[in-house]
């Protein structure tokens, strides 16, 4: 079951270089329970493709086009106040920075209570014992003592954990957390990836996950759609995703990969850098960079290459030898 | 060698009150001892808050130490205590030795300056390439070097992303072609396919240009990667010491092996952060716990751990370790 529907989805913004095209054309779906990861580098349109989805781009300088559909309710051209209702309640969102996703002039238990006074039918002191058990929940240790304390007072650890409480608190049924953990240490990382497993399963959520560590991706993810400049080039199985990868790009990301054996020793790389929004290269984005990259790739965008039911690819080294059914994406 | 730090201690007075009188310290630095050789990466590896960033800029004279000595041999192998008391030519002909590359790129450059401005900058003050047409040549070499367009040049670091924007911080740093670099988690806000390109550099520029490096990062494969030799810290103080592959294999005290266990597999079928145990947070180095720093969050803790700090001793030729539970006394 899905519950979460994307098709054709744009997102472009109008700027004075020109059209930027963000996210360019990507549908994908959610399915209920699973953590779809999308990975990307910076650039690839990964945290635009949560904006949109959280109908947090302004219209203009934003272009949306295309369809979201949320059990079954299509989301883009919705008016704000009707969004406001879906925000936080039906889809709610883990921001990057802890730091600045609490603002620093409230207490951290008047805004997690803030989502759940407009949300739910409770009263405050209702609202106030609730969030103190999600804390508790999340692992805040004296969670009494820390509701009434300022996000200065804590640890970009602890925040991160109020702020997935928080989230929870009108238990979403979707969950978009982008980057949770990249500004977290190691060791936090490892209790707040484990605290979400936890928390998924409780509460029954579908999560999208946009990193771009492929590291936490193995840990967590159930399945992998692999971004590159505004598109999906590769969607697979978290296990196939790493066993058999099919696009040049993807391989070139797990390449990466610092392995203890080629200590010392030069790494793959991919060439270049990523490119600007502005000037995507025409044909295949990512053909300036790949290795394989063939007459057609610079002419022609590739539709995508269907290898099982759960795995596509878009990327013609494979279009020649499958035919292209063309497959909606 | 090249630096030599003897317990080295960094302290930050907080001020309060209308006096602004001290009130206590931040304790970032517990007397550290390092070496750095030659053509030798160092790798300084811990979470946020371990006095990691403090020592990289202890060593870049950003601040001055509490207490402690930090020397210098030059070139010409002669040892000089670098600190207040160092004059200025010696200061400076320091600066040019021991470049250091920051965290974060966007507030390293100036956002007033072009990138040719901000290349151009250190050469003027320390005068090499007289000639500007030379100059501007090594400018577009300098980033063509780190792989950027040396048109680029006449843009602005708001033009660029912050991977982009790290290389011009790096271009900046070897400019002047210093003997030691400190590198202060140089590729955290690379990504990945990017990050392989500026290791790569880093590496070549150490094997061609005789270059040491005090790699800072949180990244334990990348600092493994990298280093020939690794200092973890915790919460000021160092932890445990050696030859990188000998610490990667023997991991002995219970936090780098907690470490080590909190980075991702990246093997779907092998999923092991459900087996890390580690509780808890950092303890605030204004009030440090007595005894072992790590004795909060330690799974092995014993009565000694509270009462008194473990020194690093060697447990092995080149790998020590300042725990008790390889340090038990007679």
């Amino acid at each position: 079951m899905s519950i979460l529907q994307v098709k054709h989805l744009k997102s472009y913004f109008k700027t004075e270089e020109g059209i930027v095209k963000a996210v360019d054309d990507i549908s994908f779906e959610l399915r209920e329970n699973e953590v779809l990861a999308l990975v990307g580098e910076s650039g690839c349109g990964k945290s635009v493709s949560a904006q949109t989805i959280m109908g947090l781009l302004k219209s203009p300088p934003a272009i949306v086009e295309g369809s979201i559909k949320y059990h079954g309710k299509e989301l883009v051209g919705l008016s704000n106040q009707v969004y406001h209702k879906l925000r936080g309640k039906e889809i709610g969102m883990i921001f990057q920075e802890p730091m600045s996703a609490f603002d620093p002039l409230y207490t951290v238990g008047e805004q997690a209570a803030e989502a759940m006074e407009v949300h739910s039918n409770l009263n405050k002191h209702e609202i106030k014992n609730k969030i103190i058990a999600m804390f508790n929940k999340v692992g805040i240790s004296e969670a009494e003592r820390r509701y009434d304390e300022y996000p200065h007072q804590m640890s970009g650890g602890m925040l991160q954990r109020m702020l997935i409480a928080l989230t929870l608190s009108c238990d979403p049924k979707v969950l978009i957390a982008d980057e949770p953990t990249t500004a977290l240490d190691v060791t936090i990382q490892a209790q707040v990836l484990n605290l979400m497993r936890d928390l998924q399963k409780e509460f029954n959520t579908s999560i999208i996950f946009i990193t771009h560590d492929l590291g936490v991706v193995a840990e967590l993810s159930d399945r992998i759609h692999v971004m590159y400049a505004g598109k999906i080039v590769e969607k697979a199985d978290v296990i196939e995703l790493f066993d058999d990868p099919k696009h040049p790009y993807t391989k070139g990301l797990l390449a990466s990969r610092l392995k203890k054996e080629l200590k010392g020793q030069q790494l793959p790389f991919i060439e270049g850098t990523v490119p600007q929004a502005f000037e995507f290269p025409k044909g295949c984005r990512f053909h300036p960079r790949c290795p394989y990259a063939m007459n057609i790739c610079k002419e022609k965008e590739p539709e995508p290459t269907v290898f099982n039911n759960s795995h596509d690819c878009s990327c013609w080294l494979y279009a020649i030898n499958h035919t292209s059914d063309g497959v909606d994406r | 060698m090249i630096l030599k730090g003897t317990q080295i201690k960094k302290y930050f007075p907080i001020r309060k009150g209308i006096f602004l009188q001290t009130a206590g310290y931040v304790k970032a630095l517990e007397s550290v001892d390092f070496e750095l050789f030659e053509n030798e990466t160092l790798g300084i590896v811990g979470e946020s808050g371990c006095g990691k960033t403090t020592l990289g800029r202890v060593i870049t004279l950003v601040y001055s130490t509490t207490e402690g000595k930090l020397e210098y041999t030059t070139p010409e192998n002669q040892q000089i205590t670098v600190g207040k008391k160092l004059d200025k030519h010696q200061t400076k002909l320091y600066r040019r030795d021991v470049q250091m590359v920051f965290q974060d790129p966007f507030s390293s450059l100036d956002p007033r300056m072009t990138v040719g401005d901000i290349l151009t900058e250190p050469l003027n003050v320390h005068r090499l390439f007289p000639n500007k047409k030379e100059k501007d040549e090594y400018v577009q070499y300098l980033l063509e070097r780190v792989g950027l367009y040396s048109e680029y040049a006449s843009r602005y670091p708001h033009e660029f992303s912050g991977g982009q924007r790290q290389r011009i911080s790096i271009a900046r740093a070897i400019a002047l072609k210093p003997r030691a670099i400190v590198c202060d988690e140089p590729t955290s806000a690379l990504d990945v396919s990017v990050q392989s390109q500026i290791i790569n550099l880093l590496q070549e520029l150490k094997d061609k240009e005789n270059m040491a490096y005090f790699f800072i990062s949180h990244d334990l494969d990348l600092i493994h990667h990298v280093s020939d030799r690794i200092m973890v810290m915790y919460l000021g103080s160092v932890m445990e010491e050696g030859k990188a592959d000998e610490l990667f294999n023997h991991a002995s005290h219970p936090y780098t092996r907690v470490l080590m266990k909190s980075i991702p597999h990246w093997d779907p079928k092998q999923r092991k952060l459900r087996k890390v145990h580690l509780e808890g947070e950092p303890p605030s180095p204004i009030n440090p716990p007595k005894g072992c720093p790590f004795n909060t969050r330690c799974r092995d803790v014993m009565a000694i751990c509270k009462k008194e700090k473990p020194t690093l001793s060697n447990i092995s030729e080149n790998h020590s370790v300042a725990c008790w539970l390889y340090n038990i006394k007679g």
